[in-house]
């Protein structure tokens, strides 16, 4: 596939005004799915359920079958509305979405088409540099989640070139919540980055509501970015594209952005956009064509017939918004004067979209500072590198532990970097790690040259394999200088140090360290 | 309004993911356009003052409580399915070679 | 003695079954006996479960010796239309695509029918996902209407009227879209009732048009009726659509039966020259019988009952449109690849191709147009109102009169292929019935008698307002009451011998 041509960012700024579009879809975290009872895999307790273990008949569209609105559903759906300051509809129903694919078990979604629970609404959102917006809402409805597939065969796992699909239906009838924006105008250069706080806004709405575990990286959370841009001067709207799942906050502003760019290149050159879906690929930062829009998507809803109308009661609605969380805004304002941030220490949490993350973390025990540290600093470092969000690495109690054990005196910051990796590998809470890996705080080298010499000297035939490449044997040294540390050695440095100390001054440095 | 053509009908084919014959689309092309033309009588009496009739008894807000109920194994799952590996349902590939 | 069991009504047998007179294994071997001599010329069944049958009738049989309380109809022996899903027991609607597909589940019905200890003996043979009005549209071959073997047992439950009416099961299920419960009921001699939308569950009564469809009794008698209603009736929170209400014993209500007072209304434009003479004189003649017995006869007028057909010819294929999109070769069912393999989008259309019989083609088809962007409005949308103006007539019409009364079906069962190729001239069998589905209101049909001509059974139905079935068991129990007195005996006492015919049919390579 030919890399699109991209246009330098401020050029395209220059010719054209980027209008964007999003598309949240929200997985609700309630116990059942949306129409079974089935145990919903995007509560976290069912979470990574094998293949089709969690499926009632009407998860799998078993002839016969027939679905039930699950009422808390419903009632999130509500709240989630009222949050984005929309209006609840006074009847509403769900409608069947009729098109064929393996992974959608009846070959019908059920969804609201002109009827939605909650429609017109407003989200303030904050950027980075300061600006506040307020991203209109057109809608926001129920709709059921889709299976799993997985492409097996050809080379890259991905739906081209496979040789055959499989499907888990585990996920089939997830509750969901799709919230779409109206175009959003004057974003111009900031518009990628509104992309990102819009959505970061989003979770954080639903994190505060409690209904839904709102975790990118598990696709609770799953973000559609429309754009298309309008030439300066024009009144006419461009041709906008849609790019599928995009589902990490990097990823949305990078495609966004990409999207501005690539469309850009077409147009100057007076090329036409084609109105189509496009995906995402994270590794490249690049988005592809997908199918282009066409009579295929005709997708002849119709009201679901096996469904009755939703009429939320005035006393329903009422009793939900007065459970309603504070609003983001005005809970940052709160947060920022409660943890004494400065303007800039505050910007950095809330624009890297970890402000849940440092909440929870302060709420787990730890100190703002420690925890705006460890947030910003250790682990958005770690998570660049690989490409993820922070948020998807560690769980905020388990960070807050780490800043216990280096208030406590038993980490340094640099051990306490060491079993951050643990944490985030899996190996278990921080203390376990520091008692499973021997780390502490003596991690001073002259102490522990002094034992391993003492220890190499009382056993020759250990140094002796060691140099004979049984590297192996080098462990009875490290457990007698850790009996002599009495465990409070970094085992992995003191092998390290055996294994120089054996090999001598002129040995490899390619020693299995 | 319901002149339909053998294009359209192959269309609705489509859609509705029959594999239709030439034959059987020549077939029903003729048949539909008696049966649309039949049918079209409705709109005689379909003024805008009417409202539409969805559910013949009608009834509203019927819920269910959000309590894990009775599921499949996973072997009643697979028990029906054309193919499946033991853990999840085999189709063969979702695109063409060509696409 | 097995001969005497099968000519029983579910009633009485159950009475005989509860003195422990009979045995629920004697009556079930009877049933599967009659099965074995008489199913290869009627064709009524699918599949036979004898040994589950007979596992089940010795269990009710050892729950009432150690002196468990059971039901009416605990031990009775009773046909399942194949549309409702049965554990254990394959369930094809009538279909190739979903040939050997058994099922982990039971429909509420069924499971409703199993707690009150009935013992299901086998599926019934249907038009392909009920859609029909002959029963040929079985991919399984036609059932055979025992009044007349080469006549049509009307459908789509032409399977569970023939059983009921060839005695292999005193009772039946039986779902009913568009008058697939009273059409064959008429043909066949028959008592069937579509009760109120949402009396009965649809929970595993695989979806044809999901606002239409409603699971209701067939038998020989009004009392079995409405003691299976009563065992199927009732809410179910599988179904959103089930109605809540508790309902009255309709047992009871044909027990009370009495016509005296009753305000009947006869829909004029349902009595017309569109019907077969014979149809029309046994049903004045019935309405005249219980005008003698104190019934008053209205005649009303339903200016919109004319738009019905129109109306269901579009809401029924875009909402099966929309139901049988699941049979797709990836979760159950067939599945045929084309040949040098292919996507699974192609895997899809081959499947549905070979899978489907010409007349879901065709109307998956219409639904799919009737449903595409730009004509919503104009089908779909149009014959909702449609339903809107046809409940209106009722509503004005039961303003007037406490039941309604028309032929069920405008002709006596007709040949095997005489209709098989216009489907418009099929369509036009449902014009009494369609108008109750529409509705959402129940009907009955019960046997009026034989129409002088040919000498095949006609019925009559009734139709009352929604969640007033009780109703149609008072005129419906009155009425036969009345009739059978007037001629000796049950009008199935006039049905031919089938033992003479079985022969015939073997040697025509029918069985």
């Amino acid at each position: 596939m030919a890399r699109a041509e991209l246009m330098d960012f401020d050029e395209a700024l220059e010719l054209f005004e980027p209008v964007i579009g999003l598309e949240v879809h929200v997985e609700l975290n309630t116990r059942t799915k949306m129409f079974s009872a089935a145990p919903n895999p995007a509560n976290s307790e069912f979470h990574g359920a094998e293949p089709n273990t969690l499926v009632a008949p009407v998860d799998l569209g078993l002839p016969g079958s027939l679905p039930v609105v699950n009422g808390e559903a419903v009632r999130n759906s509500i709240s989630l509305g009222l949050a984005l300051g929309c209006s609840i509809a006074e009847s509403c129903r769900f409608a069947r979405k009729n098109y064929f694919y393996p992974d959608l078990a009846k070959n019908y979604q059920i969804s609201q088409y002109d009827e939605p629970i909650a429609f017109e609404g407003s989200v303030e959102v904050e950027l980075e540099n300061g600006r506040v917006f307020q991203v209109p809402i057109e809608r926001a409805h129920m709709e059921e989640d889709a299976g799993k597939l997985t492409h097996v065969g050809g080379s890259t796992g991905r739906i081209h070139g496979a040789e055959y699909s499989l499907v888990d239906y585990n996920r089939a009838g997830v509750p969901l919540v799709e919230i779409v924006t109206k175009p959003i105008f004057g974003g111009e250069a900031d518009a990628p980055a509104l992309a990102r706080a819009y959505v970061s806004t989003i979770r954080d709405i639903v994190i505060s509501l409690g209904i839904s575990e709102a975790r990118m990286e598990r696709g609770n959370l799953r973000c559609d970015a429309n754009v298309s841009l309008r030439r300066r001067g024009a009144e006419k709207l461009g041709t906008r594209t849609e790019t599928k799942n995009v589902n990490s906050f990097r990823s949305i502003e990078r495609a966004v952005r990409h999207e501005i760019q690539r469309q850009a290149a077409i147009l100057a050159k007076g090329g036409t956009i084609t109105q189509e879906t496009r995906h995402w690929h994270e590794d490249t930062g690049t988005t592809s064509p997908g199918r282009p829009k066409s009579d295929a998507d005709d997708y002849r809803y119709f009201p679901e017939p096996d469904l009755l109308p939703v009429v939320p009661s005035n006393e329903l609605i009422e009793e939900l918004r007065a459970a309603l969380p504070e609003p983001p805004a005005a809970r940052r304002r709160r947060l920022k004067s409660e943890w004494g941030f400065t303007d800039l220490e505050f910007q950095g949490v809330v624009n890297a979209g970890l402000l849940v993350e440092v909440t929870a973390t302060v709420a787990a025990g730890a100190s703002p500072a420690a925890a705006r540290k460890w947030w910003t600093g250790e682990l958005t470092r770690i998570a660049n590198a690989r490409g993820e969000d922070p948020a998807a690495l560690a769980e905020p109690a388990l960070v807050a532990e780490l800043a216990a054990l280096v208030d406590e005196g038993v980490l340094t910051d640099r051990l306490a970097r060491q079993v951050l990796e643990g944490v985030i590998a899996g190996e278990g809470s921080p203390r376990e790690i520091v008692d499973a890996r021997g780390l502490a705080v003596v991690s001073d080298d002259g102490a522990l040259v002094a034992a391993i010499d003492e220890a190499l000297a009382s056993q020759p035939d250990v140094l002796a394999k060691i140099r004979d490449g049984k590297v192996q044997a080098a462990g009875a040294v490290i457990g007698a200088v850790m009996k002599a540390m009495h465990g409070k050695a970094d085992a992995a440095r003191v092998r390290e140090l055996v294994l120089e100390r054996a090999a001598g001054a002129d040995a490899d440095a390619d020693a299995d360290a | 309004m319901s002149e339909i053509s053998a294009e359209q009908v192959a269309h609705l084919a489509n859609l509705a993911r029959i594999a239709l014959t030439e034959e059987e689309i020549e077939h029903l092309t003729t048949e539909l356009g008696q049966i649309m033309q039949a049918v079209e009588k409705v709109s005689e009496v379909a003024t805008p003052d009417v409202p539409p009739t969805s559910h013949p008894i009608p009834m509203q807000n019927v819920f269910r409580d959000d309590v894990v109920g009775d599921i499949l194994t996973v072997e009643q799952a697979l028990a029906g399915a054309p193919e499946s590996d033991g853990k999840r349902f085999v189709v063969s590939a979702i695109l063409g070679e060509e696409q | 003695m097995s001969e005497h069991l099968i000519r029983l009504t579910a009633a009485e047998l159950g009475e005989r079954l509860a003195s422990g007179d009979v045995s629920s294994v004697e009556a079930t071997r009877a049933h599967l006996d009659r099965i074995a001599a008489v199913d290869g010329a009627v064709h009524a069944f699918l599949h036979v479960d004898g040994e589950r049958a007979l596992e089940t009738a010795a269990d009710v049989d050892r729950r009432r010796a150690a002196g468990e309380a059971l039901g009416p109809l605990a031990g009775v022996p009773i046909a399942i239309k194949d549309v409702l899903v049965t554990e254990g027991m394959p369930s094809t609607a009538g279909s190739r695509i979903l040939e050997g597909w058994v099922p982990p589940y039971d429909a509420t019905p069924v499971r409703k029918v199993r707690e009150a200890g009935m013992i299901p003996l086998g599926k019934t043979n249907m038009d392909e996902f009920a859609m029909g009005s002959s029963t040929e549209h079985s991919a399984y071959g036609p059932t055979y209407n025992p009044w007349d073997l080469e006549r049509i047992p009307g459908g789509s439950g032409g399977g569970s009227a023939a059983a009921v009416a060839s005695f292999e099961a005193p009772v039946a299920l039986g779902s009913d879209t568009g008058g697939s419960i009273r059409q064959p009921a008429h043909v066949t001699g028959t008592v069937g009732v579509k009760p109120t939308y949402g009396a009965v569950s649809r929970y595993g009564s695989i979806a044809l048009a999901s606002s239409l469809d409603q699971v209701g009794p067939v038998t020989r008698t009004v009392l079995d009726a409405a003691l299976l209603q009563d065992v199927i009736a009732g809410h179910d929170p599988h179904d959103s659509t089930s109605i809540p209400d508790a309902w009255p014993s309709m047992a009871e209500a044909v027990r009370r039966a009495d016509v005296a007072g009753l305000r009947i209304g006869v829909v004029k434009q349902l009595d017309s020259d569109g019907f077969q003479a014979g149809v029309r004189s046994r049903f004045h003649e019935a309405l005249e019988l219980l005008e003698r017995n104190g019934a008053e006869i209205v005649e009303v007028s339903a200016p919109h009952f004319e738009y019905s057909i129109a109306a269901y010819y579009l809401i029924l294929p875009a909402e099966a449109s929309s139901n049988l999109a699941k049979f797709d070769s990836v979760r159950f069912g067939l599945r045929v690849t084309p040949e040098g393999g292919g996507t699974v989008e192609q895997v899809m259309g081959a499947t549905r191709e070979a899978g489907f019989g010409p007349e879901v083609k065709r109307r998956i088809i219409l639904g799919t147009y009737a449903l595409s962007a730009g004509y919503y409005d104009a089908y779909y949308g149009s014959a909702q109102k449609v339903r809107t103006l046809v409940q209106r007539d009722f509503d004005a019409a039961f303003a007037e009169v406490d039941v309604l009364a028309t032929p069920t079906a405008p002709t006596t069962a007709f040949k095997l292929g005489e209709k098989l190729d216009d489907p418009l001239a099929m369509y036009l069998n449902d014009v009494a019935t369609i108008p109750a589905n529409l509705a959402g209101v129940p009907g009955i049909s019960v046997p009026a008698g034989l129409a002088p001509e040919d000498g095949l059974p006609v019925g009559i139905q009734f139709l009352a307002p929604a969640r007033e079935d009780a109703r149609l068991y008072n005129v419906g129990g009155a009425l036969e009451r009345l009739l059978v007195e007037q001629w000796g005996g049950p009008l199935l006492d006039r049905a031919p011998d089938l033992s003479s015919h079985e022969m015939a049919a073997a040697e025509e390579g029918v069985v």
